[in-house]
């Protein structure tokens, strides 16, 4: 049996199931690592939010430019071709459903793609939404990228949200250290397990799970 | 036809108490540093801001933020590892928050610049963010209504203008300039370079002057303040 994923062997997993061509997104934090494993004849190209198509990779040294930067405000490059609008255009790119994939981190996925990743609902917490809904209802295709368990061994992939919404149904893969998940019409489907069979899966999440097809 | 500065005290000199202000900028990027500053020494309170974020760090937004000078801030995004000017305050009931997904946040703002009365959008739907709201289905998908967000004034940063206002922008500084830009009775635009008329190839514009009314050239390149408007379309001042 093979072993949990890390999460850079996630990254690689997602960027290679990203078709050629594709126009993506990627949620800032651990999403961000799939830009790492693009391959270049893959011609993906990055959108970010606040107005870019065409981001290249971190800067570093003198690449450092304070007016270039991605939605996590982390300096980045420009690679050729790119192309700078204002955040008018930006949300309508997403709005519009021009971008093929977006990358999000999640708190919980449903059953049925409901996702909520903006906001615990706790009373002392301060709430941030930033792009995520725009994202979650613009983007054709929503993967999340998220280990399954919380710290205290609660699944994420859950009956139905407890936290507060970002978007409904919008997702269709929920890619984790311990699976790989397909939501369909038909229900959530196991794509692959890593350092857990199936039959333990499925004990340990409450949602009815489809086994991988061979 | 704007008002060309090098004073950015002489350009917010006229925001009173109360006012609603559109500040642009995503994080650090595009924000407009000098014009806060001297809103923040001109000393105006019990403002309302508009910004996709609740200040950084412990300058520009953050400052006036901290000086308990702003009322209500509406943004997508306040907490951020940097924000603990707002977060205090915050957490200390001393600013109300609104809080906006970023695509409505901009194409509220776009709204009110296009003058649109409101629209329907699909992000929020279903969400808390949407609570009260009127909501439609439209070919089978729900939409939430928004309304525009509009304002006395907007301080904006530019790279490059020219004395009638056209604007460029530079990467990822563009971010909220533009629509800010259209959605203020007064547009104080802040820019690092003054270029006479003529300068600016018009299809490289991006925000045309119509949209500005008082420009603060900080590199004071010496075509405003006392140079007559005439030497401005001569090409004799170069930057």
């Amino acid at each position: 049996m093979s072993e949990r994923l890390t999460r850079d062997r996630l990254a690689e997993i997602i960027a290679a199931d990203i078709p050629s061509g594709s126009f993506v997104n990627l949620g800032i934090g651990q999403p961000t690592l799939v830009s790492n494993y693009f391959s270049s004849d893959q011609k993906v190209t990055l959108h970010t939010e606040n107005g870019m198509l065409g981001m290249g990779p971190v800067a570093v040294g003198d690449e450092i430019d304070e007016d270039l930067i991605n939605a996590g405000k982390i300096p980045i490059t420009e690679l050729p071709g790119a192309s700078y609008f204002h955040h008018g255009d930006s949300f309508g790119i997403m709005r519009g459903g021009h971008l093929d994939i977006c990358v999000l981190g999640a708190f919980q996925v449903s059953a049925t793609g409901d996702l909520a990743n903006w906001h615990t609902g706790d009373p002392g917490a301060i709430p941030a939404v930033g792009g995520a809904m725009d994202l979650a209802t613009g983007a054709k295709e929503i993967f999340v990228m998220m280990n399954l368990f919380t710290k205290t061994g609660e699944s994420k992939l859950v009956p139905a949200c407890t936290y507060p919404l970002t978007g409904i149904g919008c997702v269709t893969r929920v890619y984790t250290d311990v699976a790989i998940f397909e939501i369909l019409s038909a229900g959530v489907r196991v794509r692959e397990t890593y350092g857990m069979e199936f039959t333990e899966l499925q004990s340990r999440v409450d949602v009815p799970l489809l086994p991988p097809e061979n | 036809m704007p008002t060309l500065t090098t004073s950015a005290a002489d350009a917010v000199a006229q925001i009173p108490d109360g006012a609603t202000i559109l500040i642009g900028g995503f994080g650090k990027a595009g924000q407009p540093v000098e014009l806060i500053e001297a809103l923040l020494d001109h000393g105006a309170s019990d403002l309302t801001v508009v910004n996709n974020n609740a200040g950084n760090g412990e300058h520009g937004l953050a400052a006036l933020i901290g000086a308990g000078r702003v009322r209500k801030i509406v943004c997508s995004f306040p907490r951020q590892s940097d924000s603990q000017l707002f977060d205090e305050r915050f957490r200390a009931g001393l600013i109300e928050l609104e809080l906006v997904p970023q695509g409505n946040l901009a194409e509220r703002i776009r709204a009110a610049g296009a003058g649109i009365g409101g629209f329907f959008t699909p992000t929020g739907y279903g969400t808390l963010l949407a609570e009260g709201k009127e909501t439609r289905m439209i070919d089978g998908r729900g939409y939430v209504l928004e309304s525009p967000i509009r304002a006395e004034y907007a301080l904006i940063a530019a790279h490059t203008a020219d004395p009638l206002g056209n604007l460029t922008y530079r990467k990822t500084a563009r971010n909220f300039g533009p629509i800010m830009a259209t959605a203020a009775t007064h547009t104080i635009v802040q820019v690092s370079n003054v270029v006479p008329v003529g300068q600016i190839d018009p299809e490289v514009v991006v925000t045309p002057g119509i949209f500005v009314d008082v420009i603060v050239d900080l590199h004071q390149t010496g075509l405003g303040n006392g140079v007559p408007t005439d030497a401005y379309t001569s090409g004799k001042v170069s930057a």
